[in-house]
């Protein structure tokens, strides 16, 4: 700590409603040990996903050993970078029970949700990000974020409910303008004012409100459940003002990124995607260092992944259904290609979280990302064994650089898991033979 | 008006002098009332009405799930999220801040204020409750659709007066109101508000701003306009004269091509433009200009022949007119202006409607190679209304793990499809009709072979033999479930969501209609609109029937037809 002095600083902050400071500004907003901020208020802790379509090959991605350095077969081993920080699942299922087995759905729609739709209609109720961002949500500016590297605003992995998708940002432009354009408030900024046009949008909420409850009147009691989420939006809406008009903790991490310059080519070739989804984790991970999120969503590929390479007449779905299996390597080489791909950019994006410093450690620290794909085996469809992925040490709660092997049972346990270290009090997660109450314990600390 | 009221009468309606018979008109009193989210599309086209069409709305809303065919069906059930609402506060935050723009000589950017606001203030550093009043009430109608509440104004009064005084400007104040407007539910959902039908005691009616809205996103793809509220205020809607006259005015207004390229943007999957690509070394000439380009030719096409022309509704898939740019004729081969241009294909060419057009053969293809199957499932869901079952999970793939060189084209490629049991139910319904179009490769250039071996394009379409693209065209033509299609997702289009069980009837009457019409795309979109004034059954508090139940129950139609058509394993609305 520098021998300016943080109390004074602060002091002088909260004297008046616009004061300078003098910078540096960086670790003197930490408490002496830099594991809290200086308010005494921990460090966040955050929730994120992450999602890839079409699974895995499982004779050379799920690896031999067990527990600490485990070995990385060929389709994972861009993960060395990231070993450390990661746990990976394998040998938990997603139960189907009586319901079908609908492709390229069934798998993950229960790892994120808890339930087996019966049909190509039946969506998701509410997907595990939503759950938890209702607990630890709303103390930043925006409850979630969601992005995709695809370019199609309906590559979405979250839900409130069946019949509301959240929004996925797509532009990295607009990404950008959503997050640090005109309504965004420098943590670090050495001036605060609280903005009055801010204070009248309040106002004029208000009668918004009023109208949907008088709408909700006149309507069916169904239909009222959408006024009712209406309202929600609008409460949602009036305390993100709130923050608006409070001056923000100041959050040494954060680093407003370049505004990008234009929007990236159109298109899923595997190349397309991957640039696309280094500008959208670029983007996410300051939206987290800068706290305007707590919880997040990335999708690299939607679930019946179309990402195409250059030269090569099938996408990765249509190729892992359609491709051979090379009876020499035992598996579907193009097929592979593209997962591998994915890999990497997994670990791109775990690294992006690593490589941001906060406090005594990193953002990664303070974060939990899970992620989880549609299919183990696309070629057949088969949801047994899907991987699941962890990344992050939640504030010290979760272990990492394991491989824990969950013994056939329901995959749901790692959402289960996740929704306890952000201290939900559901009891238990899921439907049928995905309900669990039982935490993965290896991966705890 | 009460002689005239008593002509719509609900046995006998002579719309255009054919009669309804009692179930048709049973029916149409159950028609559920809606509740529905505003598109992305009617909230660009009524801003852009409302202030102009150089404002910039941005994109603010989650997209819609496709239902029994149509997004525009989704948004009977739509909910409206936080997340949506933060991204439509900063879209309305951004327009309000566009409208009250003073404008700047430097940049060379117009006032609109001057001409947005209907008044000045007295002072424009201070309130003036007056100006303020006028511009709410005006602007207000507009957004919400029909008059604001005389305590809503009031409110929203002393709300601008309160933000002109605190920040010394009396357009701040009208900006943040404009901007709670924009974000209130009477604007975001349009909602069918019923009255009783005083012509028929017991029976209730859409009111006179609803069935407006109805009209206007049915037919524009946007809100009521002044004159369409004035029509509504002064009663003349609920008269079958009047209403008349609206409808007709509407099917002459240059708006109507607004609305006919939304419903058949929306019907012929077209946002998957958005996100379409082909690859380049394989089809270089294919630029994401060319694909724009699909698109537009193709509602292009439609409006030409069904609005311009009014043609018959078949012919979409049988005509040689289109319109041709730049960007096409490369992939078209042919010779062209600058520009959009009318162009004809020869006697001789494989092109004929829309199924060999750009925009049907790239969206339903590889990146980099035809599909026989995409088309032909894109055909069966899109144009019939049919379903196609997905593959069974646990298919052996296998089957079509091919790599033998010598099967040189498609056709051989897919015929494992067709050999395999466990594929063969659901291929030999699509892949029939898509080996017709292998004369046209994954980018909808012609080709008469694949990799040297000549292309064999023959197919069939429920048992109607052919022999290329041109045979499928007539066979479409002359397939009864082409235009039944069309009634049901124009139906459910214009009635804000799928069409019910209890609907059938109307399905019925309209496709009789159609057919008796000339199959006329305006005249049907006449009848259905006169449809929407028709009693509805009474009872207390009308509650819009939820969206949900509606598409639980168009779900249910759908499955009863599952099963009627169990044995050719398609599932369709004939």
């Amino acid at each position: 700590m520098s021998d300016l002095s943080r109390r004074r600083v602060l002091r002088g902050m909260l004297n008046g409603t616009a004061v300078t400071v003098a910078l540096p500004l960086l670790n003197c907003f930490l408490n002496d040990n830099g594991t809290a901020l200086a308010s005494g208020a921990p460090l966040p802790l955050r929730f994120g996903t992450w999602a890839w379509g079409l699974g895995m090959n499982k004779d050379i991605f799920v690896p031999k050993k067990l527990g600490a350095n485990f070995d990385l077969p060929e389709e994972i081993v861009s993960l060395a970078p990231i070993r450390q920080h990661i746990n990976l699942y394998t040998n938990f299922n997603c139960f189907r029970d009586a319901a079908p087995n609908l492709c390229h759905k069934t798998g993950w729609i229960i790892a994120r949700s808890g339930m087996a739709p019966m049909t190509q209609a039946d969506l998701p109720g509410e997907t595990i990000d939503i759950t938890i961002a209702k607990k630890i949500g709303s103390s930043a500016r925006f409850q979630t974020l969601t992005a995709t590297a695809t370019g199609n605003v309906r590559d979405s992995f979250s839900y409130e409910n069946a019949n509301s998708i959240s929004i996925a940002d797509w532009s990295p432009v607009q990404f950008y303008a959503k997050l640090f354009g005109g309504d965004f408030q420098d943590p670090n900024a050495a001036e605060f004012k609280v903005n009055p046009r801010v204070m009248l949008r309040k106002s004029v909420l208000s009668g918004v409100m009023d109208d949907v409850k008088d709408l909700s009147r006149s309507i069916g009691a169904e239909d009222r459940a959408r006024l009712d989420q209406y309202f929600t939006g609008l409460r949602d809406l009036e305390r993100q003002f709130d923050q608006q008009l409070t001056k923000p903790e100041p959050r040494p991490a954060c680093v407003m990124p370049p505004a990008p310059k234009e929007e990236p080519k159109a298109g899923l070739d595997v190349e397309l995607v991957t640039a696309r989804h280094k500008l959208m984790t670029d983007l996410m991970v300051m939206a987290v260092a800068c706290d305007q999120t707590r919880v997040f969503n990335m999708a690299y590929s939607q679930s019946a992944a179309a990402t195409s390479r250059v030269g090569y007449d099938k996408p990765h779905h249509t190729a892992s259904h359609e491709e051979p299996v090379d009876q020499q390597l035992g598996y579907q080489p193009q097929t592979s290609w593209f997962i591998r791909r994915s890999m990497e950019s997994w670990a791109y994006f775990v690294e992006a979280f690593a490589k941001v410093r906060e406090g005594d450690g990193t953002l990664l620290d303070n974060v939990l990302i899970y992620a989880s794909t549609d299919q183990s085996l696309a070629r057949v469809h088969s949801i047994e064994n899907q991987p699941m992925f962890t990344a992050g040490r939640a504030g010290g709660r979760v272990k990492t650089g394991l491989h824990i092997d969950g013994g056939g049972s329901a995959c749901t346990r790692l959402g289960f898991t996740a929704m306890k270290l952000f201290e939900l009090d559901n009891g238990s997660w899921g439907t049928q033979s995905n309900g669990t109450s039982k935490e993965i314990g290896e991966m705890l600390a | 008006m009460l002689a005239a009221l008593s002509v719509v009468s609900c046995s006998k309606l002579p719309w255009g002098g054919a009669s309804m018979p009692s179930e048709v008109a049973a029916a149409y009193e159950n028609a559920p009332d809606r509740v529905r989210r505003i598109t992305h599309q009617q909230y660009a086209n009524t801003i852009a009405y409302v202030f102009g069409s150089d404002i910039e709305v941005g994109v603010p809303f989650a997209p819609l799930r496709r239902t029994e065919g149509l997004l525009a069906s989704g948004a009977a059930s739509a909910g409206v999220t936080s997340g949506e609402l933060q991204q439509l506060q900063r879209s309305a935050a951004a327009i309000a801040a566009q409208v009250m723009d003073p404008g700047s000589i430097e940049q060379q950017t117009p006032s609109r204020r001057e001409y947005l606001v209907p008044c000045k203030p007295a002072d424009a550093t201070a309130a003036d409750d007056e100006c303020a009043r006028k511009f709410i009430q005006h602007t207000g109608r507009l957004l919400f659709r029909r008059p604001l509440k005389a305590a809503k104004v009031n409110t929203l009064v002393e709300q601008a007066h309160r933000g002109a005084t605190d920040l010394k400007d009396f357009y701040a104040g009208l900006t943040a109101v404009l901007e709670g407007l924009l974000i209130d539910p009477h604007f975001l959902l349009i909602v069918d508000a019923t009255e009783p039908d005083p012509d028929h005691p017991g029976k209730r009616r859409l009111d006179a701003y609803s069935l407006a809205s109805r009209l206007s996103f049915f037919l524009w793809d946007a809100g009521p306009d002044e004159a369409l509220l004035n029509a509504a205020e002064s009663g003349e809607l609920y008269t079958r004269k009047g209403l008349q006259r609206t409808v007709d005015m509407m099917l002459a207004s240059p708006r109507l091509e607004s609305g006919v390229r939304a419903f058949f943007d929306d019907m012929f999957g077209f946002e998957d433009f958005g996100n379409l690509a082909k690859d380049a070394s394989v089809y270089p000439k294919v630029t994401g200009a060319t694909l724009q380009d699909a698109r537009e030719q193709t509602l292009r096409t439609v409006v030409d022949l069904l609005l311009t022309r009014k043609g018959d509704y078949r012919e979409l898939f049988t005509t040689r007119d289109t319109f041709m740019s730049p960007a096409l004729a490369t992939v078209y081969e042919v010779p062209t202006l600058p520009g959009w241009v009318p162009y004809e294909f020869p006697e001789n060419s494989q092109r004929v409607g829309i199924l060999t057009q750009v925009s049907f053969l790239g969206l339903h293809a590889h990146p980099a190679r035809s599909s026989p199957t995409h088309r032909g499932k894109a055909l069966r869901e899109l144009l019939l209304c049919q379903k196609v079952p997905p593959p069974p999970p646990n298919v052996d793939f296998s089957a079509l793990n091919n790599p033998d060189a010598h099967y040189p084209t498609q056709r051989e490629r897919v015929a494992a499809h067709l050999s395999a049991p466990t594929c063969a139910g659901c291929h030999k319904i699509t892949d029939p009709i898509g080996l017709a179009l292998e004369n046209f490769d994954g980018s909808g250039a012609y080709r008469d072979n694949e990799s040297g071996a000549p292309i064999d394009a023959s197919g069939n379409l429920d048992g109607k033999k052919f022999q290329d693209a041109k045979g499928l065209a007539r066979a479409m033509y002359d397939n009864p479930a082409v235009t039944s299609c069309l009634v049901t997702r124009l139906y459910s289009y214009g009635s804000g969501g799928p069409a019910t069980t209890a609907e059938r009837p109307i399905l019925a009457y309209l496709k009789d209609r159609f057919a008796a019409d000339g199959y006329r795309v305006p005249d049907l979109m006449r009848t259905i609109a006169m449809g929407f004034a028709l009693p509805r059954a009474g009872n207390e508090k009308s509650p819009a029937l939820t969206a949900h139940k509606a598409s639980e129950r168009g779900q249910r139609l759908s499955a009863a037809n599952h099963d009627s058509n169990a044995t050719n394993g398609l599932t369709g609305q004939e």
